[in-house]
């Protein structure tokens, strides 16, 4: 299938582009030219008028529960979510059961994701064994069978000689690592962020010092190690703080932040609202505002979604029993726009990279992977998007298998309009 | 969502003291044993209690029965949810019996904010994990009112682990909104100094003397045996520093009186002297507590 995507304004930031132009693919799913009078015959035609197009959104930053927790989202539903959302690529994190923590488990989401997914998966191996803190997990073995990063997301390596070693067997791979950053000694038994409202809940705080010491741990050894060091989630004003301070020494460290984190705080919580419960967890309103000035200053490379689908038994319980995360998939580009692009914050060019090249950075998205950039030859991964488009997100039509949203009846301004993977559409919105 | 009691926080003085004077009303007379009134006949009021409770659910029984109601108590072991039903499970099935209110003690903060807002029965809040303990704070501020005849201008002390108090908590809020100033105290971990800003003309204090000097009450809280690793101190210690002694109470306003939400821990927080002296309103508050628990189900319960 050859498609034409014609009349478009066409986003590429690795190339600069910004121009009313046609992208055109050919039958092997790769991008054949982007540009003004182009020649295109047997192609299916995609009237892009008034949209954006840009490369394929990565998300560097999903959980899509298989193996293990199907009942709460599989590989299929999952991708099929990050289509809905726009994303042609996302990294899987290997909290699953088993832990991604071997080639075997590493092997099986990818032939997994080939057979089922809508969108390209990349797994993130485990950095221990089990994601228990205490032994190597089977690193080498996992990047041979496709990991991109390693990460014990949900479950950081507390033991600083065991992250000691980990960043250097990941710089001699050439893999980043991932660290959601908690001293989990520090946020034992938290539920919701420290804070005023956390005082007249009764419920126990997870001091934003939780965060920032583990940042200044793995900065630390990042420097030790010389490891691509990549901070998950970033949620407090000092990480983000202790980040752009890495960076002005020319460490190989960069961020990530979610959507909910510069959209949310606690003053916008409904109290005991589980769809709130995620970690880290929704910062004060100074915190979310420190984020989005550090997306603003490039200290915050990348939006990932940290997309977490628990399903609804699990999460209709006593707050403090219910698991943490919510689904991030369907609506972070929309979030993206109201609190960066809409405001005047960042330029819509400067998004697009905080969803593409700057999380193709990240993992290093190169060579046979190379992604992220609208150029003959490369894989035709495309997001087409409106940012003007009004509408309202309903939960209950999500891909996900799963319903933990805190934006469910939210009106949004802009969202996907149609996402194409290798020359394929796999999602586009109704009506389109 | 019903109209229940979940909270202190959410209602205003007027309602507060509709509620409290209502309460005089149900309080015995002098030699006069309680008439049974038909103020609830026909409605049937669940007692839900996922925590061990022997004085608010027998305080809710008795209330709820001298307005006329009928009681069923359940308590957590020995009902489904010791067989791993879900707190909406059971509380969908108890619906399904039609109580005409559920009055429920839980041991997670927002446990009864939660259910309320997928039920339609009301939900009256006995305590809720660390959050608030509503009836409490009323039964309180009752009791402080027949003695004291008033709640504004004095000096209340909270003392204890307040960090994990649902009775401070629900306390904080309803006597602040009405002029009280609050001194709250314990060790530091037991008494973040956040909690001064939890409402107005809260302060803290980490030395006992200070807290109790000039108070006109002294709220003693209960040591909780479960929590004695946070309060980074020995038992012994604590009693040292944090628990009530005869000796303090020269230090505070000459007619102090001493208040404990009960089961006291004769020698960890407070003395036997102190408990057992006229100062003592622990078997007032205990009194108190059944018709300031009246008051509540007849706002909840009559039309």
């Amino acid at each position: 299938m050859k498609l034409w995507i014609r009349n478009g304004r066409v986003l590429d930031p690795a190339s600069g582009l910004d121009a009313i132009a046609d992208v055109l693919t050919d039958d092997e799913g790769r991008i054949v030219a982007v540009g003004t009078d182009i020649e295109a015959s047997g192609a299916e035609e995609i009237d892009a008028s008034r949209l954006i197009v840009a490369p394929g959104f990565i998300d560097i930053h999903v959980h899509l529960r298989e193996p293990g927790f199907e009942h709460a989202e599989t590989i299929e539903t999952g991708s099929a979510a990050a289509a809905a959302g726009g994303f042609t690529t996302i990294c899987c994190m290997p909290n699953t059961a088993p832990v991604n923590d071997s080639a075997t488990v590493t092997t099986y989401i990818v032939e997994r994701a080939r057979r089922h997914a809508a969108v390209n998966v990349f797994p993130i191996g485990a950095i221990t064994k089990g994601s228990a803190g205490s032994e190597l997990a089977a690193i080498p073995s996992m990047v041979a069978a496709g990991a991109v990063a390693i990460s014990d997301d949900g479950r950081p390596v507390m033991n600083s000689r065991i992250m000691r070693r980990a960043m250097e067997t990941a710089r001699a791979l050439d893999i980043p690592v991932i660290d959601h950053c908690e001293d989990l000694n520090l946020s034992e038994g938290g539920d919701m962020h420290e804070c005023l409202e956390s005082l007249k809940l009764g419920l126990r705080g997870i001091p934003s010092a939780a965060e920032d010491v583990m940042v200044a741990r793995d900065i630390i050894l990042a420097e030790l190690t010389g490891a691509r060091y990549h901070v998950a989630h970033i949620s407090t004003r000092n990480a983000v703080a202790m980040v752009a301070f890495a960076k002005s020494k020319g460490l190989a460290v960069s961020a990530e932040t979610t959507p909910h984190h510069i959209a949310l705080d606690t003053k916008c919580m409904p109290p005991y609202d589980s769809n709130y419960k995620m970690k880290p967890p929704l910062r004060s309103p100074e915190d979310a505002g420190a984020v989005v000035e550090g997306i603003v200053s490039g200290a915050v490379d990348v939006i990932a979604t940290d997309h977490a689908p628990h399903a609804g038994d699990d999460k209709m319980q006593e707050f403090e029993k219910c698991p943490f995360g919510i689904l991030g998939l369907e609506t972070a580009l929309p979030i993206a726009l109201e609190v960066l692009v809409h405001p005047g914050r960042v330029s819509l060019m400067r998004m697009v990279e905080l969803f593409t090249t700057e999380p193709a950075k990240v993992i290093g998205f190169e060579g046979p992977t190379e992604r992220a950039r609208l150029a003959p030859g490369l894989p035709a991964d495309i997001t087409i998007f409106d940012p003007e488009r009004r509408w309202r997100y309903d939960v209950n039509q999500s891909c996900s298998k799963s319903r933990n949203s805190p934006f469910n009846g939210r009106e949004f301004r802009g969202g996907p309009v149609a996402t194409i993977v290798a020359g394929r559409p796999v999602w586009r919105v109704n009506g389109f | 969502m019903a109209k229940g009691l979940l909270g202190i926080e959410d209602l205003d003085r007027a309602e507060l003291e509709k509620i409290l004077e209502r309460a005089r009303f149900f309080q015995p007379q002098k030699n006069q044993s309680f008439h049974r009134l038909d103020t609830l006949r026909g409605q049937m009021v669940v007692n839900l209690f996922f925590e061990a409770s022997t004085r608010t659910r027998s305080s809710f029984e008795i209330a709820a029965r001298r307005l006329g109601a009928e009681t069923l108590s359940i308590t957590a072991s020995g009902s489904s949810v010791s067989k791993g039903e879900s707190l909406v499970d059971t509380l969908n099935t108890l619906v399904a019996m039609r109580p005409s209110a559920i009055v429920m003690r839980h041991s997670a903060s927002g446990a009864p904010h939660f259910l309320a807002r997928h039920l339609s029965t009301p939900i009256v809040n006995a305590g809720d994990g660390t959050h608030e303990h509503p009836t409490q704070a009323l039964l309180d501020a009752r009791t402080i009112l027949d003695r004291c005849g008033r709640l504004e201008g004095l000096r209340v002390a909270i003392i204890g682990d307040v960090a994990h108090s649902r009775v401070a908590r629900s306390n904080i809020y309803l006597l602040s909104k009405f002029g009280v100033d609050l001194v709250l105290c314990g060790p530091p971990s037991l008494a973040p100094r956040g909690m001064c800003d939890m409402a107005p003309r809260v302060s803290i204090e980490y030395d006992i003397r200070r807290a109790i000097s000039g108070a006109d009450v002294i709220m003693m809280l209960r040591v909780q045996l479960e929590r004695q690793h946070e309060a980074c101190m020995p038992p012994g210690e604590y009693f040292q520093f944090y628990g009530l002694r005869l000796e303090h109470l020269e230090l505070a306003a000459p007619d102090v009186i001493v208040m404990h939400p009960g089961p006291i821990n004769r020698g960890r927080e407070i003395s036997s002297e102190v408990a057992d002296s006229q100062r003592s309103m622990i078997l007032n508050q205990v009194e108190n507590g059944i018709a300031v628990r009246m008051a509540v189900l007849e706002r909840v319960l009559s039309q």
